[in-house]
């Protein structure tokens, strides 16, 4: 999907069935699709310890799929923001043997991620799979506010309203892509804005 | 005697200058007339008299006034100066070996006294004279860190070393080539170094990996980095891009010489002996064209290497809107004749 990029741009797998006592899914839309792959491959009683937190897009589709996969719980949720509290808790009161798996939308992954390295979770031993919106979460490096759903190149910082260019230089800390404004030099320079993350 | 420091600023009027001994003391980079990457690093040792080698710490002329510019940045953005809670040790071993230094490098304008853990540190060209007990932040008026650190000149990162790899985890970072230390704080050694060109590719930063997680305590390596700088501004931030940005579009034939900046990066890397992370001070040195080009062999080198810079490079370095220019006026000092070989003037 994307033609050449740096190492410090997120790379996402397939998620699989790991091994561990108790398994947490965070999804968001179409990353529903990813947990209902893995059930197919998932050894028989796998989903009696596990835990699917799922964040509908606005289809609001998938619902019924996941709960048909018995989980020991199942949470639904209208937003991240909606779930972070209950996310740090559990995350806090987590146990050795606790796998995480994150599957949706980058901004989804990637804030799910950033919660879990404030928790003490090695971002390597998390499994993650994209789906659905390439969309991004961006910094601007300027005023430090973040634009969630950015699709365009360039794209407007919503808080402080510079045209940025859309980096593919990523912070799992900040859990965003770096915007850095595109005509500082001449700020008459006004390149057009393409969709650039559908 | 000691070293007269400079009154200037590196902003708004921009009156910063170099003597016309530290105009030959100048760390020129280029050893010939071309330039690529390289995994140029070298024991850090001390070199001769009257170089910015001479001492392992460099303290100049500009030490005053680079300190109050530090401090401006410093009240308009701390983000600049950021530590992980893990690495206050490391702190610690940053102000043990940056007041060692200081103090044997330049008795007359610092003095270091150790009653055991009872430390007392004056500064003279600062007026601070403050005792502490090391070890105990309550002690100090800042953290470890950020303590030394606005008191010594150029930025410092350090870097913790786990899992084979270095972390940045801690900085001090105002008078850097645009880079952001708030955004790459906690990457790793490959992570901070993705938006560099080219140099991936040719395997320069494993190979540079491979070295720096080897180096032992007390033996420290540099290397030399450089890029240019529009006005003698030591704060080219992203975080102020929109505002410094305008300035390369100010370069005109008439005023390249004193408004084109070399900027020259001292990298030194140091194993800290407590934390056994690893100190990377990053020491600025700028120079205009005008008195870099009082050194004939520099400026016909300098002319080369600027117009034979792969365009990849030159765009990187944020070279590309006045690098016409710049190569034409420097055209005109360069009489095709040979330079010698190795970095200092003839």
């Amino acid at each position: 999907m994307v033609a050449k990029s740096i190492i410090s741009r997120p790379v996402y797998g397939t998620l699989s069935p790991q091994p561990g006592k108790h398994h947490l899914f965070i999804a968001d839309a179409e990353g529903a699709l990813a947990i209902a792959e893995i059930a197919e491959r998932a050894p028989p009683g796998f989903f009696d310890d596990s835990e699917i937190v799922f964040i509908p897009g606005p289809d609001g589709k998938h619902i019924a799929a996941l709960e048909a996969l018995k989980p020991a719980q199942f949470h639904q949720a209208p937003s991240f923001a909606s779930l972070l509290p209950r996310l740090r808790q559990t995350l806090a009161n987590a146990h050795m043997g606790l796998r995480l798996y994150l599957s949706g939308t980058e901004g989804l992954i990637g804030q799910a991620m950033q919660v879990a390295l404030e928790a003490g979770i090695d971002h390597t031993s998390i499994q993650t799979e994209h789906r659905g919106s390439l969309a991004r979460r961006m910094q601007c490096v300027h005023c430090k506010g973040i634009t969630e759903n950015v699709t365009t190149q360039p794209a407007t910082c919503a808080h402080c309203g510079l045209l940025l260019l859309v980096r593919d230089h990523y912070s799992r800390r900040i859990a965003a892509f770096q915007g850095v404004c595109i005509n500082a030099e001449d700020r008459s320079e006004i390149p057009p804005m393409e969709e650039a993350f559908p | 005697m000691g070293i007269t420091f400079r009154k200037e600023t590196f902003r708004d009027d921009f009156t910063f200058k170099n003597s016309p001994e530290h105009i030959r003391r100048f760390p020129f980079p280029f050893h010939e007339d071309a330039y690529m990457y390289a995994v140029n690093i070298e024991p850090h040792v001390v070199g001769p008299k009257g170089s910015v080698l001479e001492n392992l710490i460099d303290v100049d002329e500009h030490y005053v006034a680079e300190m109050q510019d530090r401090a401006l940045v410093l009240a308009e953005d701390p983000l600049r100066c950021q530590s992980l809670p893990h690495m206050t040790l490391a702190g610690w071993d940053l102000l043990e070996l940056l007041m060692e230094q200081q103090a044997l490098g330049y008795p007359e304008h610092f003095t270091l006294t150790r009653d055991g853990d009872r430390w007392r540190w004056i500064n003279r060209p600062l007026g601070i004279d403050d005792t502490f007990t090391f070890g105990d932040t309550s002690t100090l008026p800042y953290g470890p860190m950020e303590y030394i650190t606005r008191q010594s000149q150029g930025d410092f990162c350090i870097l913790d070393q786990r899992d084979g790899n270095l972390w940045m985890d801690a900085g001090m970072v105002t008078t850097q080539a645009d880079w952001s230390l708030d955004f790459d704080i906690g990457m790793n050694f490959f992570e901070w170094h993705a938006p560099v060109p080219l140099a991936h590719e040719k395997g320069i930063f494993v190979r540079a990996l491979k070295f720096l997680t080897n180096i032992q305590q007390g033996k420290p390596a540099r290397r030399l980095n450089w890029t240019m700088t529009i006005n003698p501004r030591l704060d080219t931030s992203p975080e102020n891009y929109h505002k410094w940005g305008p300035d390369r579009a100010t370069v005109t034939p008439e005023n390249v010489g004193d408004k084109v900046h070399l900027r020259v990066e001292l990298q030194s890397f140091w194993r800290l002996p407590r934390s056994n992370g690893i100190v990377f001070p990053i020491r600025c040195y700028l120079i205009k064209m005008d008195e870099l080009v009082t050194q004939p062999k520099w400026a016909r080198r300098l002319h080369r290497v600027i117009r034979d810079l792969p365009d990849e490079l030159a765009n990187y370095k944020g070279l590309t809107r006045y690098r016409p220019a710049l190569v034409e006026w420097l055209s005109k000092l360069d009489d095709g004749s040979a330079t010698s070989p190795g970095f200092g003037p003839d």
